[in-house]
């Protein structure tokens, strides 16, 4: 029973780091309906960004503020420089084009950086905490974690609902055209888009990498569970993206504790294949499922 | 909306059957073109001939990159017609490559066949999984089905971990061929190797061009374009996707039995997800829906990286750096093109072509997707 | 006709001097003269250079450690090129990146066979890498020495007669470090963590030759592109594993110490050598560390139970580290790499091959380099003997137990040896390990 508690404990606080990725998948792709395949590669960057001032100043909140700063940043750039002028070709386009970031941002910190794996300090500490004798296999980072991506996601589904500037970023998405004719700045909403999800992304790097070790390829491995997560929740809602990354969290996590290591792609797999053919937008989609 | 999509125009002499020209030049002189099939095999067999005379006279390291760039062509260009004619996307492709050339080591070691029986018999395993696929993913579009193929990607590769018996795990399963008999003793692996893949990557060529102009084709296009409208013009959408898949994983079965033959060796880590995005680079960077961008798009894919790493080390860069100069400029490369040329270099060229002519872009479809 | 006796016998004499003349006048052009001059033996080799390849991973998730391997050969290469060379001759050590992915790995290793030339293929990286080219290269009859792999299929002088291997293997390495579980946790529990391919699954193997099975009570395997290993952990925890035997690289034995941190779980930690080099461990884990102790450590690798089969690098008044820590501050300092395991492994292994190649004569063919590793070579840098023979084509044989205190490795044991057989007796080797040369280069 311990040891369902564990798996299950355990689930919860690798989800939630799925979720902090899926999060900053879903806000680029209702922002401006691209998928933003190198978002684990920038969140990888603004981490070692993060790292120079952490070493150098020795004060870790700094760095966390730094790294979120230069994803805001980043994400701008990214979509400014590269992403804008993919706007009115076919959307494969811009899926290459991100592949391409993919590719030259890991090449690059490569260059920069060397391969060597670096530790990376994490928030809060990492011992074990207890409830009497009963360890819980959670630690105080992992209820940061948790924390920080929950009011993420909340922050993100009220400014989508509430505010007129969520309303303009959903209205650049669904109709950049009509949305031009109504008043909307295309243009800064796409930028703006792109700026939040890459403040997102760097959230969930600094709340990641102290697991993974900061190198080049470090995000590869999480960037796919969170992408799988976005793609179970629903790519429409952060809700959703939370409930996917949970979901995905657990199931993997009894499947690595009951059955083995080699099996977790395995149930990853059929665990999205079962949600996509029961509903193919996703969980929560609002979106009706097409007849076919 | 994705490149090449203007309506098809059926050519000449294809299809419609004509007065004959006694009764009145009133449509202009016309061309008489051979039928499809013929055409597209008299050309498969100039190439064959000029592969054949260009991998004598080359190095035996120049055969063998021949040898893999045709294995990467087979795949790279079933993508690309199920990317770009039926309009759906997969970052999975690798996982069909890896069902080929895992079927193709397990029948090599354990029932001997002949190599191209083997070949034939690992497609159409590779086309049954792109079948079962297919079926369960006939209701996802876009990203959802971006996800599903890149998961399989991931996910199915560690079914060799899984059953390491059978599959080998990590070590994998040796797929050492050797030159037949009739050949002679002094004939190099490697351009038999060469001979060997670019034999089949013709072959499916051939079919893909064929297919690309039939009505099956036609039909994957109206599905692309609007796939609400070929459902009302009474196209079943489901089964054109799923043959859309189906053919995309036989191409890559092969693709993979064809890398098998080429590198020797099966194992897992030959078919990472880096393959599967390496493909989809390579066909979008080629030229989506065109057998000419597949030949562009492997080419690169195979040949840019070595090139830039020698060319690298000789101007003086220190080793260390130099394994990661490719990597960064195939980034850099895959950006430039898409911003610069977004139909990709295929779509360039016939860009090109038609300035040259001078006549409109779109009179050269049809061109285009040989 | 000549005219008498006597004049015959002159014409012969004369004859037979000027023969003898000839005779040693071509002497000095042929291979193993002494004091003849060098010549190009062999694909790869010129009068003044010996040209060998390798494929590495320099980037990918391989990278991580391993990118340091190959400088550090060329390190020890460079050193020895700078203090005379082999024979004179100066080693080009062309390494290409693989990124870790068999079907790159043919490609590079075709093209330094058949386009770059290279006189043999040196430290191959990686088992399923080496694997698809290790058939390739035999059939080049190109030797391809010291592959940079645990794995005991190296050993195959019917099928790969040209490839040697050199490290220790993962199956002896189990069996080392189970025999000394078995004596030292009678009747404690224990349990598996490893990687789930050949390295952690011949580990386990060699440890199930050695430790009775009644003891065995969890074993869990990790897939190294996913990083939540908790519930692994859990799985032991609730398995109540008092030892745990971890065969991970050193990011996963980083993973397991945290998680065993977070889940207030503290077993003996016993890892294999290629998860355990202290100063990876004590930089991955800095970030988590309460205190850090004078040196090079801290405290999370306080205690942990390891084999080595090299020298230690706290073993400040050994030879060998002393040879290369000159030679890494000359050469692999100033390029801000770290001094760790992997700096230590590269330059051992140079140094094996340049005792081969001494071996191998002035002016060797390529068959010449097999035939010295087939004779046998001398232990140099490692603790145990080198199993090299015709027959047998595994390299390291043995090494000594240690623990980790003060983030330095400290021998508890001496030297046991063994063979990768069920059944094989491991015995320990007392010869004393030979001391460096002096110049830091083996005599020819």
């Amino acid at each position: 029973m311990v040891e369902f508690l564990e798996f299950t404990l355990e689930g919860v606080s690798a989800g939630m780091i799925y979720a902090a990725i899926a999060l900053s998948l879903v806000l680029i792709w209702r922002g401006t309906r691209v998928l933003n395949y190198a978002q684990g590669a920038m969140a990888m960057m603004t981490s070692y960004v993060a790292l120079i001032v952490i070493n150098h100043t020795g004060n870790y909140w700094l760095g966390f503020a730094v790294a979120l700063a230069a994803g805001l940043i980043l994400g701008a750039a990214v979509e400014r420089i590269v992403i804008r002028s993919t706007v009115d070709k076919p959307p494969l386009n811009a899926v290459i084009v991100t592949i391409g970031l993919l590719i030259g941002i890991e090449g690059l910190a490569g260059v920069l950086f060397t391969s060597n794996n670096r530790s990376f300090p994490p928030a809060y500490s990492i011992s074990g905490l207890s409830v009497g004798t009963v360890a819980l296999g959670i630690t105080r980072n992992d209820i940061f974690t948790a924390v920080a991506v929950l009011a993420a996601a909340g922050l993100i589904a009220l400014t989508f609902r509430y505010t007129s500037v969520g309303l303009r970023l959903r209205a650049t998405a669904f109709n950049a055209q009509v949305a031009r004719l109504l008043g909307v700045r295309v243009g800064r909403m796409l930028t703006l888009g792109w700026a939040l999800a890459g403040l997102l992304g760097a959230l969930a790097g600094m709340l990641v990498t102290p697991s993974t070790f900061l190198s080049p390829n470090s995000m590869d491995g999480v960037f796919v569970l969170g992408f799988t997560a976005a793609v179970i929740g629903g790519l429409e809602s952060p809700v959703g993206a939370v409930a996917g990354g949970l979901i995905l969290g657990v199931v993997l996590s009894y499947a690595a504790g009951y059955l083995g290591g080699e099996v977790v792609n395995l149930f990853g797999l059929a665990a999205l294949m079962l949600v996509l053919m029961l509903r193919p937008n996703g969980l929560f989609s609002s979106a009706p499922a097409r007849r076919v | 909306m994705l490149p090449n999509d203007l309506p098809e125009r059926p050519s000449a002499g294809d299809t419609v059957s004509l007065p004959a020209r006694a009764g009145g030049a009133a449509r202009g002189p016309l061309r008489w073109r051979p039928p499809t099939l013929a055409r597209h095999l008299g050309w498969a067999v100039l190439g064959a001939i000029v592969l054949g005379l260009v991998t004598t006279k080359l190095s035996d390291f120049r055969d063998y990159e021949i040898a893999q760039v045709a294995a990467y062509l087979v795949a790279v260009a079933g993508l690309s017609v199920l990317i770009g004619l039926s309009g759906q996307i997969s970052i999975g492709n690798g996982a069909f490559m890896a069902v080929g050339g895992y079927t193709s080591a397990l029948i090599f070691i354990h029932l001997h066949w002949p190599l191209v029986v083997i070949a034939l018999a690992a497609t159409a395993v590779s086309a049954v999984a792109g079948a079962i696929f297919g079926f369960a993913a006939a209701r996802l579009r876009g990203p959802y089905l971006a996800g599903a193929t890149l998961l399989l990607a991931v996910a199915l590769p560690s079914l060799a971990t899984r059953f390491q018996s059978v599959f080998g795990g990590d070590q994998g399963l040796g797929f050492f061929v050797s030159v037949p008999g009739f050949l002679g003793v002094s004939f190099s692996l490697s351009r038999y190797q060469a001979w060997f893949t670019c034999g089949f990557a013709l072959l499916a060529l051939v079919l893909l061009a064929n297919l690309i102009r039939s009505r099956v084709g036609r039909n994957w296009r109206a599905l692309r374009d609007d796939e609400v409208a070929a459902s009302l013009a009474g196209l079943n959408v489901a089964r054109l996707q799923i043959r859309a898949f189906v053919v995309s994983a036989a191409c890559a079965g092969l693709g993979g039995v064809l890398l098998a033959v080429v590198v020797g060796t099966v194992s897992a880590g030959l078919f990472a997800l880096s393959l599967s995005i390496q493909l989809l680079t390579a066909a979008v960077l080629g030229g989506l829906g065109s057998l000419a961008g597949a030949v562009w798009g492997s080419a690169i894919l195979v040949l840019l990286p070595s090139y830039l790493q020698n060319q690298s080390i000789s101007l003086g860069i220190s080793q260390a750096k130099s394994g990661g100069v490719p990597i960064v400029a195939y980034g850099v490369v895959l950006i430039a093109v898409m911003l610069i040329f977004p139909g990709g270099i295929q779509g360039a060229l016939s860009r090109l072509y038609a300035w040259g002519r001078r006549r409109p872009a779109g009179d050269h479809q049809e061109k285009g997707s040989t | 006709m000549i005219g008498s006796h006597r004049e015959r016998l002159a014409a012969v004499a004369g004859l037979a001097v000027l023969c003898m003349l000839a005779a040693a006048c071509s002497n000095s052009n042929s291979s193993g003269g002494n004091g003849g001059a060098l010549t190009a033996s062999a694909p790869g080799i010129t009068a003044k250079t010996i040209t060998i390849g390798s494929h590495q991973p320099l980037t990918g998730i391989a990278a991580p450690g391993y990118d340091e391997i190959a400088p550090a050969s060329n390190a020890y290469f460079q050193y020895v090129n700078s203090h005379g060379g082999i024979y004179g001759r100066k080693i080009v050590y062309k390494y290409l990146n693989d990124q870790y992915n068999p079907s790159i790995t043919s490609t590079v290793v075709h093209q330094l066979i058949l386009q770059d030339g290279v006189y043999a293929i040196f430290n191959g990286l990686g088992t399923p890498t080496h694997l698809a080219v290790a058939p390739f290269i035999n059939s080049e009859h190109v030797p391809d020495v010291f592959v940079a792999s645990g794995c005991e299929c190296w050993n195959n002088t019917s099928s790969l007669p040209d490839t040697f291997g050199w490290q220790l293997d993962y199956v002896r390495e189990g069996k080392i470090l189970g025999s000394y579980i078995e004596q030292h946790f009678k009747g404690k529990k224990i349990g598996f963590f490893f990687q789930d391919d050949e390295f952690g699954q011949d580990g386990v193997k060699g440890l199930s030759y050695e430790i009775p099975k009644s003891q065995i009570v969890s074993e869990q395997s990790y897939d190294p592109t996913n990083i939540k290993i908790a519930p692994q952990v859990a799985a032991l925890k609730a398995a109540g594993a008092q030892v745990v035997v971890s065969f991970s690289v050193p990011a996963f034995t980083a993973l397991l110490k945290l998680n065993m941190l977070g889940l207030k779980y503290a077993p003996q930690l016993v890892v294999s050598d290629v998860g355990s080099d202290p100063i990876t461990l004590a930089g991955l884990l800095a970030s988590f560390a309460k205190n850090k102790t004078a040196g090079f450590g801290n405290s999370l690798t306080q205690g942990i139970i390891t084999d080595s089969y090299l020298p230690s690098l706290g073993q400040m008044s050994n030879s060998w580290i002393t040879l290369f820590t000159k030679i890494y501050d000359t050469y692999l300092k100033p390029k801000k790499i770290p001094f760790d395991g992997n700096v230590l492994y590269g330059m051992s292994v140079g140094y094996t091959f340049v005792q081969a190649m001494f071996k191998a004569g002035k002016n060797p063919t390529r068959q010449d380099l097999i035939n010295a590793v087939n004779g046998g070579l001398p232990q140099g840098v490692a603790v145990a003997p080198f199993a090299y023979s015709s027959s047998d084509h595994n390299g390291i044989t043995g090494a000594y137990i240690g623990t980790i205190k003060d983030g330095v490795l400290v021998a508890d044991t001496g030297v046991y040896v063994t063979d990768d057989t069920a059944s094989g007796a491991i015995t320990t080797d007392s010869t004393p390990q030979p001391a460096a040369p002096a110049s830091g280069i083996p005599k020819p």
